[in-house]
């Protein structure tokens, strides 16, 4: 099987009409959000794993992880990095407050119809 | 997060939450076998999230439901109609326009959906290899009989029951055992380990149902109609060594799966048969001992059902008996509320008869089948606890309508 017919396949349809609880807006966007939540706990747990193994191993102490303080330049670099993360997560927020601040605008298929007339 | 070890449980110290942890065991207690797919670590805590939603769910959202239903809902219907909820189809309708009750069926459909991605993923990414494990164990075996020609009836491939994309029968390629392994090894997420690492909790319960209520007696050849794996057939066979069990199913990949299954764990005196429950006309008149099926009867529908009831007849012999394990009939001293919430997979888990299924006189349906009404017999069985998994288990009292192990039998001594 080939690694697209995998993704297809793995999220197919089952046979049978879908019932919604919600609007299907709102539950779309949950059903989205709980494999989020999904991926974000199986990527906790390969953190814990990784650390339980760096511990078993003698490569980390007990503890370490915890009591960790980062330098300057990894705290800037890591502060950086949760503003960059939320920046973009948050990205329809930013640009519906812009849209608020430019209510003249036309959108691109309004534009197209004044562009195409001939005189 | 913390790089500290939990000590043991003997050892657990006060304020040590594992002390008290009382959920589903970690999956990589699951029992492995032959053709049981690989699964990679990530693959495993998938499992492991969405087993814990459903615990979730059932332990903390459910009571919240509830409450909504008897606070909010039940007072809005009795304004609204001037008399009380008289049906569990009412009572359901009602909670649709609840907000407690739509969060958690979005919630619990949502989890269903995420847990056939998850089991598809990991074996569509390996079906070529269990499909050559499969062909090895049955290449040639005369135990595995298919029949490409049996047609799929439509309680079967109309909606996929509980959304399980292509069922128990469809097959991708010559060979394929995708469904069957699927089926198997993710089926975790909804039982939470109950069932055993074999997922045979329910077969043993029938097993220790039998010897506890018909001692004497020593079948040689056993029927399990629907019994798709052989998660709850393999321990009838096991607990009889001398029998023959023979297990039919419409799926080609659940089948083929099945026997490899039980030839990798050691089962042999089993076969799997491709045929239809209605039309076993392939055995003569009372050629089995023992008929049994195990949650089977909610997927099929009622004409099927009375066809296989009356197949069931014809072929147990004097004296045999006719087993059928289900989750509990709909009765007068059950609330609207749980009827509603049971039948919550009838209509949002692709379970089409269930709710049927669950409201009828199935004393009478034997009785239609051709048994003598004075001889069915019922009992109560509970899933038989996997002590590998859950070595200090007490009784589980979290209620997840519909899912949890503990089941009703009805049955005839023919």
């Amino acid at each position: 099987m080939s690694f697209a017919d995998a993704l297809a396949g793995a999220g197919a349809k089952a046979a049978g009409k879908r019932p919604y609880f919600l609007t299907p807006e709102v539950e779309r966007v949950l059903a989205i959000t709980m494999t989020v939540a999904q991926e974000l706990a199986v990527a906790r747990q390969r953190a814990d794993t990784l650390e339980r193994l760096l511990l078993a191993k003698g490569v980390i102490a007990a503890g370490e992880i915890d009591a960790f303080i980062p330098d300057a330049v990894a705290t800037a670099e890591r502060q950086m990095w949760n503003q960059e993360y939320i920046a973009r997560i948050l990205r329809i927020v930013q640009q519906e407050n812009e849209a608020a601040a430019h209510l003249a605008e036309v959108s691109s298929g309004d534009l197209a119809e004044e562009l195409a007339k001939a005189d | 997060m913390t790089a500290t070890k939990s000590p043991p449980p003997e050892r657990a110290a006060a304020n040590d939450p594992s002390a008290e942890y009382d959920g589903p065991p970690d999956y990589r207690v699951i029992g492995r076998h032959a053709v049981f797919p690989q699964t990679s670590h990530d693959e495993i805590e998938r499992i492991n999230f969405l087993a814990q939603m459903n615990r979730h769910l059932a332990a903390r959202v459910v009571p919240g439901v509830k409450a909504a239903y008897e606070k909010r809902v039940v007072p809005a219907f009795e304004a609204a109609n001037g008399r009380p909820v008289a049906h569990r189809h009412e009572a359901r309708k009602a909670m649709l326009n609840d907000p407690s009750f739509q969060t958690w069926s979005a919630l619990r459909r949502a989890t269903m959906e995420q847990r056939q991605q998850a089991g598809r993923w990991t074996v569509l990414r390996q079906n070529e290899e269990l499909a050559r494990k499969a062909h090895e164990l049955t290449s040639g075996d005369p135990r595995l009989e298919l029949d490409p020609a049996l047609e799929i009836p439509r309680y079967v491939s109309a909606v996929d029951h509980h959304c399980m994309p292509g069922s128990y029968h469809t097959e991708y390629f010559p060979g394929d055992v995708t469904n069957g392994a699927n089926y198997d090894h993710a089926g975790f997420v909804t039982t939470g380990g109950l069932l055993g690492k074999f997922v045979d909790g329910g077969g043993q319960a029938v097993v220790k149902w039998v010897k506890a209520n018909l001692p004497d007696f020593r079948p040689s050849k056993i029927l399990e109609i629907g019994g798709t794996v052989g998660h709850s057939s393999l321990p009838l066979a096991q607990a009889f060594p001398e029998a023959e069990l023979t297990i039919v199913d419409l799926g080609t990949p659940v089948l083929r799966y099945g026997l490899a299954r039980a030839k990798s764990l050691g089962v042999d005196n089993v076969r799997f048969v491709q045929a239809s429950g209605e039309d076993l006309s392939r055995y003569p008149d009372h050629s089995f001992d023992w008929v049994q099926t195990t949650m089977f009867l909610h997927e099929l529908s009622l004409p099927a059902m009375r066809n296989i009831l009356r197949e069931s007849r014809r072929l147990v012999r004097d004296g045999g008996i006719v087993l059928h394990v289900e989750q509990p009939q709909y009765t007068s001293d059950m609330s609207y509320f749980e009827q509603a919430m049971r039948d919550w997979d009838a209509f949002y888990n692709a379970e089409p008869f269930w709710s049927r299924l669950h409201e009828m006189d199935l004393d009478a349906e034997m009785e239609r089948a051709g048994f003598d009404r004075s001889k069915v017999i019922h009992g109560a069985v509970f899933g038989v606890v996997d002590r590998e998994i859950f070595p200090d288990a007490q009784e589980d009292e979290t209620e997840d309508y519909g899912r949890k192990a503990a089941w009703e039998v009805i049955g005839v001594v023919a």
